[in-house]
């Protein structure tokens, strides 16, 4: 979807300001979501691509005037409802009304902390022989899906090289539609700054993009 | 508009532009109450308390199981692990190519030194020709395994609009200026890929341990948004 997070090449939000010698975590609310976050993935009730597509359908306003993980609260208590996990009356009361339905394992403990800081591999078996090889010239498709996808608008219909190939990975737009893994070769294709930003371009700069194989075309 | 950057590095809205959905949902879920940026802390923990209470109370979660993630994020998992990394690249030529070749690979060799790594992990390196930097333009994706929780300038729309396109502007932002003739490159990290920095060793360094050496390599070398320190930076 076209929305407000794929924000690479907008104008106006102004200096990066570091913050020097900066916490972790700012309040203690924002560790606590992290660490739910964490905890209910889990539970493996729904995919690192359909937690970011429910960030990406948040109105633009509320995208871009609230913190950040106040985002991912309001994500997961809307996920966590939708996935009947928790209910909205419970939201509403601010307690557990009714037991778990359909619980499907004991709760989260400290037996399971391994579980949640190591990163999971999203390898797939591959479907097929990969159609591009290093060094081929390839050309992003220019599409405006309705849906999740990772192809962002910037370097949309642009003519780059491929770089590097990592095999076949689960392909987000089809997971987060709720569509299966459907995996697909992923590359790296770096672009010259000039094809994607013209004569605006800082001269001498090149940018790369992790491309999934169905968004290219033969360059 | 009223747009600036508050210490979260998110932008708020001043508080007469606040988008009514919004001020329709607290009122919903609290009391009704003019809504400003300090009551936003409170009503924020009440509403993270409420909802852990809830899962706990079902049955999904322990509390002191939340209690451990966030201290391994707060004291466990952080920059000082790519710190390390990097540290041993600069000193054992067969590592760093090892890095270079396979980050996942080379990284779990070692973790019982830093801790575990997943998979996707790639090094990028730094040379006098070229100069490395990482962004996620559409959320925050991050080298989490070796440099912990993304700051928060690096999920900053300022950081992730501008990267892409003026990095070197970007770059003056964090007081860093490199030669014309050094090429710049950005890697959007837009798939489950993870990129991460290989700095400079900087000059004077011969002969240092890994441990002194570690000293010298800081989270934001390691994003590409800064280098590594000077030698005479560190005891």
């Amino acid at each position: 979807m076209d929305g407000v997070h794929d924000m690479g090449g907008m104008d106006g939000f102004g200096k990066v300001e570091p913050e020097p010698n900066e916490p972790v975590f700012h309040h203690p609310w924002e560790g606590r979501v992290l660490a739910m976050s964490r905890a209910i993935g889990v539970f493996r009730a729904w995919t690192i691509d359909t937690s970011r597509h429910a960030i990406e359908m948040m109105a633009p306003s509320f995208y871009l005037s609230r913190p950040y993980y106040e985002k991912w609260f309001v994500r997961n208590q809307n996920l966590l409802i939708e996935k009947g996990i928790v209910d909205a009356d419970e939201v509403e009361a601010g307690r557990a009304l009714r037991p778990a339905k359909n619980l499907p394992r004991g709760p989260f403990s400290l037996d399971d902390i391994d579980k949640v800081t190591k990163r999971g591999s999203f390898y797939r078996p591959a479907q097929g022989p990969a159609q591009f090889k290093i060094g081929d010239r390839v050309r992003t498709k220019n599409f405006h899906p309705k849906h999740h996808t990772r192809l962002p608008r910037y370097a949309r219909g642009h003519v780059g090289v491929v770089e590097r190939l990592h095999g076949t990975h689960a392909f987000p737009d089809s997971v987060a539609s709720g569509k299966g893994d459907d995996p697909h070769w992923l590359y790296t294709v770096r672009f010259d700054a000039q094809e994607l930003w013209g004569a605006d371009a800082e001269p001498g700069s090149k940018v790369s993009i992790e491309a999934f194989e169905p968004y290219l075309e033969e360059g | 508009m009223g747009l600036r950057e508050n210490q979260f590095g998110t932008v708020f809205r001043l508080r007469a532009t606040h988008p009514l959905g919004y001020i329709r949902r607290m009122a919903e879920h609290h009391h009704e109450h003019d809504h400003e940026e300090g009551s936003t802390l409170t009503d924020m923990d009440l509403r993270v308390r409420a909802l852990e209470t809830i899962l706990v109370d079902k049955g999904y979660i322990e509390p002191a199981a939340l209690d451990r993630i966030v201290e391994l994020y707060e004291t466990k998992i952080g920059p000082h692990i790519g710190a390390q990394v990097i540290a041993k690249a600069w000193c054992d030529a067969a590592f760093k190519q090892a890095l270079l070749d396979d980050a996942s690979k080379a990284v779990a060799t070692i973790a019982q030194q830093v801790g575990s790594v997943g998979e996707h992990l790639i090094a990028v390196e730094n040379t006098p020709q070229l100069h490395n930097m990482i962004v996620c333009t559409l959320c925050s994706c991050y080298p989490t395994d070796v440099l912990g929780l993304p700051p928060t300038w690096y999920k900053s729309f300022a950081y992730r609009s501008r990267v892409v396109k003026e990095p070197r502007a970007v770059l003056a932002d964090f007081g860093v200026a490199l030669p014309a003739e050094t090429e710049i490159r950005v890697w959007d990290s837009t798939a489950e890929t993870r990129y991460v920095v290989v700095p400079m060793r900087p000059a004077g360094t011969e002969g240092w341990s890994e441990e002194r050496l570690a000293k010298l390599v800081t989270r934001d070398s390691m994003v590409g948004t800064g280098l590594a320190k000077n030698s005479s930076e560190v005891a």
